[in-house]
């Protein structure tokens, strides 16, 4: 969710009954402010809190004037001192899809896991991960899988950047329920896929991203209105603690992740 | 700036002067007074834009955007753009009328159809021949010294110079350059406004108005660095076009819900003004059995855990409003638990002595009997198939409410103003089913429960058996909060069985907050371990089962089965099992800044989303 309008957007994700105390929003505030100030950052985005053991780790994001460049990742453990995390890779991502279970809540923990030599007759290889490294790519699997934007709030120039869309006033309440009409924040990958006839429908400024219609599985995420119809919740299954919401017919949207930091690998057999 | 224009009009209206072709004239030019109209707003707007804009414009190719921008701010002119005759008549009008104006009779299409240079040598050999020339229209625009050159550009398809001076070609022949400069210039201007009137062919839409009514949002809006959008402010204005007054029964049907919904909360906030005399007041305030919500959700919002200030304030009305018509003695929030269509919203209710309902249990009996019958008679029919010795364990029965796993009733309802629906009882052999299933809640109640090992019952039956595991899982207390109750009966039935009453304990003074949080063995556990069974209370389903078997001629050796032990009433939850090497519960402070004032939360980590809070000694 957008630093600017922070309170007015926790209020609104509220419903999933996780947020933020008074004091960690105070802090967020002001400490916002500043990293925006410092790392000059186009606009700050507060993505949310990993839930850990001993500690939380408060998580925000920078973006530059091209919303869809790569965004800069900062973690906090008191919503103060904010510490930028180093970008995610594909090998750090295979990395941790082998350690499972909670985040501790101390970033210089390690996790240990014994891989396997199969071909060499060696003893089995103890891998250390920190916990930062998995942080940065939990953060990075969350922010590919879920993160959305409702349709028509950025679009793109003609000359490639991606911009925030400023005549965007809102989902109308026909579109608002419909999975089509929210995008994916990230770099489209089905796009290609379309035949032609649905492309001939696209509007090329607005519809360059992947909608959340072909997500796998199917049914993984889940619609609710609050409040009558006055608020369009999103809340994902497949990573538990992710909430997306959207006041139809006004610009507010934004999302937050408050949760684990597990995948729920068990979605298919839930539904 | 004018200067330059007169003397490239000259240096044209010499070489057409050479070429002549006749002119087809197309229709009668029927003049209309257009100009004082249509030109005069733009002349007041535009007039101080700066001259140079048209000159540069004229070097260049023509683009839509700018010079089309300009003449699109006045306001749609209030006369019908008709197709205007051939240009020849605004060059011959120009010459002789100068009193009259013509848009209406510009035709702005057929001129560029010819190829530029025909066509204007062609006007300029007409103008002598035509009448009703209404260049008098261009004279009547006392400003447009930019204006000529802008319409001249936008002759589609005529991006060249030599196109630019064949419009050029168009104005006055020579011998009258100097008195036509200012009609070419209004007559260019008139062409270059019919072909902005033109129609499109799909969607009959023209460019004059669609540029105006753009032009016009944008200075009525005046959004900052509008040119970077604007490509989206026109797709928002040709669709504002398109939006008919018959939208609004279709706003109507969609904003129902949330009327609906408004007026239900709305009766929610109004049901205390109904009883109105003051007695009732204080009998309510005296038997309250309503919680706090309010300020123990102050509490849980510390720790960063709530569900939003009016959202909660709705949820204490509602059940001020269960209290209200469900006799109840004490009543408690117990939370709210998501699914996939709608979420449920607990309340842990425990009623008055005798009011309970107990009608699901004849229910259950009835069913039973008829079940017995029908197996009765497929026995008879069945005489001569030999008997399956199998007997299927006999179902544990369910415990009695107010005790064990039944021991509160849980209403819930989708959304604070919607009615509270009760659950049923739970059964041991749905905790069981429970234990070995994990399925998403749709939000509807009746809805069935498709999972392998069956499950029992339907999504209201699984909602309460998950309420019975995770209230005995994570409802939690400080060490002597409570205590038990003065033992009555035998000591040895006590032992056997358990423990099963608490009450507060008087002498309570609390604990310090860091204790609280340093150590687990300060928290005790306050409700009773459901046993792998299902049940609270250890049922021995043998001994029924020799009852039985006397009566059978045939005697199996009774299974022994071993009584089933749970840790007892008020164990501290130290005790609790880790789940892969993380403890079972997490302990924070809620504020780190200023720990005096801090709250003690417990975060289960079985149960992610139970949270137990406490705050501190009071007074120290």
């Amino acid at each position: 969710m957008d630093a600017e309008s922070l309170l007015l957007s926790l209020e609104l994700a509220a419903g999933s009954g996780l947020g933020l105390s008074p004091d960690r929003r105070a802090a967020l505030l002001t400490s916002l402010q500043l990293v925006k100030r410092d790392y000059r950052y186009d606009r700050v985005l507060f993505w949310g809190r990993i839930l850990g053991i001993v500690a939380d780790y408060y998580i925000a994001q920078g973006l530059s004037e091209d919303q869809l460049a790569p965004r800069k990742t900062l973690y906090s453990l008191n919503c103060i001192e904010w510490s930028l995390l180093p970008p995610a890779t594909e090998e750090r991502a295979t990395q941790m899809a082998m350690v499972k279970g909670r985040f501790m809540g101390d970033p210089s923990h390690e996790y240990e896991h014994t891989e396997f030599q199969k071909m060499t007759a060696e003893d089995d290889v103890v891998v250390q991960v920190k916990e930062e490294t998995r942080l940065v790519s939990v953060i990075d699997q969350i922010d590919k899988a879920v993160a959305i934007i409702p349709r028509g709030a950025l679009f793109k120039t003609p000359f490639g950047p991606v911009h925030v869309n400023r005549t965007f006033e809102g989902l109308p309440l026909s579109e608002a329920r419909k999975l089509s009409s929210y995008f994916h924040f990230r770099e489209p990958v089905g796009l290609k896929n379309k035949t032609l006839l649905e492309k001939a429908d696209l509007d090329p400024s607005l519809d360059f991203l992947d909608s959340l219609e072909h997500d796998i599985p199917k049914g993984s995420w889940s619609i609710q209105m609050e409040r009558g119809n006055s608020l369009v919740v999103l809340r994902s299954l497949l990573w538990p603690g992710f909430t997306f919401f959207h006041t139809p017919r006004t610009r507010n949207h934004g999302y937050i992740y408050v949760g684990t930091g597990e995948k729920n690998m068990d979605l298919p057999f839930m539904l | 700036m004018e200067d330059s224009t007169t003397l490239k009009q000259e240096k044209e209206n010499q070489q057409l002067a050479e070429a002549v072709q006749p002119w087809e004239e197309e229709t009668a030019a029927s003049p209309q007074d257009l100009g004082p109209e249509s030109f005069g707003p733009w002349e007041v707007e535009w007039a101080p834009d700066p001259g140079p804009r048209p000159r540069s414009s004229r070097a260049r190719t023509p683009e839509p955007v700018g010079p089309v921008a300009e003449q699109a701010a006045s306001s749609s002119p209030p006369s019908p753009q008709k197709p205007l005759s051939t240009l020849a008549r605004q060059d011959l009008g120009a010459l002789r009328q100068l009193d009259r104006i013509t848009n209406g009779t510009l035709d702005a299409g057929t001129p560029l159809s010819d190829p530029p240079g025909q066509s204007t040598d062609a006007r300029e050999s007409a103008p002598p021949s035509q009448s009703g020339q209404d260049t008098s229209a261009l004279t009547q625009q006392p400003d447009p010294s930019s204006k000529p050159s802008k319409p001249q550009e936008l002759r589609p398809g005529s991006a060249q110079e030599e196109a630019w001076s064949s419009h050029q070609n168009r104005d006055q022949p020579g011998p009258k350059a100097s008195e036509a400069a200012p009609s070419t210039l209004e007559i260019a201007v008139q062409n270059a406004k019919v072909y902005l009137l033109r129609a499109s062919s799909k969607t009959g839409l023209n460019l004059y108005d669609h540029l105006s009514n753009m032009l016009t949002k944008i200075l009525d809006e005046r959004p900052e660095n509008a040119i970077d959008f604007i490509e989206t402010i026109s797709q928002d204005v040709k669709m504002a076009h398109f939006s008919k007054k018959l939208d609004t029964l279709q706003n109507e049907n969609e904003m129902l819900p949330t009327y609906e919904m408004a007026e239900r909360q709305k009766a929610l906030f109004l049901q205390g003004h109904l009883e109105g005399a003051d007695q009732e007041l204080e009998d309510e305030i005296a038997e309250s059995s309503l919680p706090n919500v309010v300020e123990s959700a102050f509490y849980f919002e510390q720790a960063g855990v709530g569900l939003g200030t009016d959202e909660t304030y709705r949820i204490f009305l509602a059940l001020k409003q269960l209290t209200d018509t469900h006799p109840v003695q004490r009543c408690r929030f117990w939370g709210k638990i998501l699914g996939l269509e709608m979420n449920y919203i607990v309340a842990e209710v425990e009623f008055r002595e005798g009011e309970d309902e107990e009608v699901e249990e004849e229910d259950a009996t009835e069913a039973e009997e008829r079940d017995n019958g029908e197996s009765e008679v497929d026995k008879d029919e069945e005489d001569e198939l030999p008997k399956s010795f199998y007997k299927p364990p006999q179902a544990i029965p369910k415990e009695e409410s107010r005790t064990g796993a039944n021991k509160y009733v849980y209403f819930v309802c989708n959304e604070p103003g919607r009615p509270w629906v009760k659950l049923p009882s739970v059964s041991p052999a749905q905790i069981v089913t429970a234990r070995n299933i994990k399925k998403f809640f749709t939000g509807r109640l009746d809805a069935p429960i498709i999972s392998y090992p069956p499950f029992p019952g339907n999504e209201s039956n699984y909602l309460r058996a998950q309420i019975a595991r995770i209230s005995a899982g994570t409802h939690v207390s400080p060490l002597g909060f409570y205590q038990f109750g003065e033992e009555e009966g035998e000591e040895e039935e006590e032992v056997e069985s358990g423990r099963d009453s608490f009450e507060e304990n008087p002498d309570f003074e609390g604990i310090q907050v860091l204790d609280l949080v340093e150590s687990l063995s300060n928290w005790v556990h306050h409700v009773q371990h459901i046993l792998p069974q299902g049940r609270c209370t250890w049922f021995n389903p043998i001994a029924k089962n020799e009852e039985e078997e006397e009566e059978d001629e045939e005697k199996e050796e009774p299974d022994y089965i071993e009584q089933e032990v749970g840790p007892p009433l008020l164990t501290p939850i130290s005790e609790d099992l880790e789940i892969q090497n993380i403890p079972a519960w997490t302990t924070r402070l809620s504020s780190s800044l200023i720990p005096q004032y801090g709250t003690a939360v417990l975060q289960s980590n079985l149960w992610p989303g139970a949270y137990a809070f406490c705050t501190g000694k009071l007074g120290s």
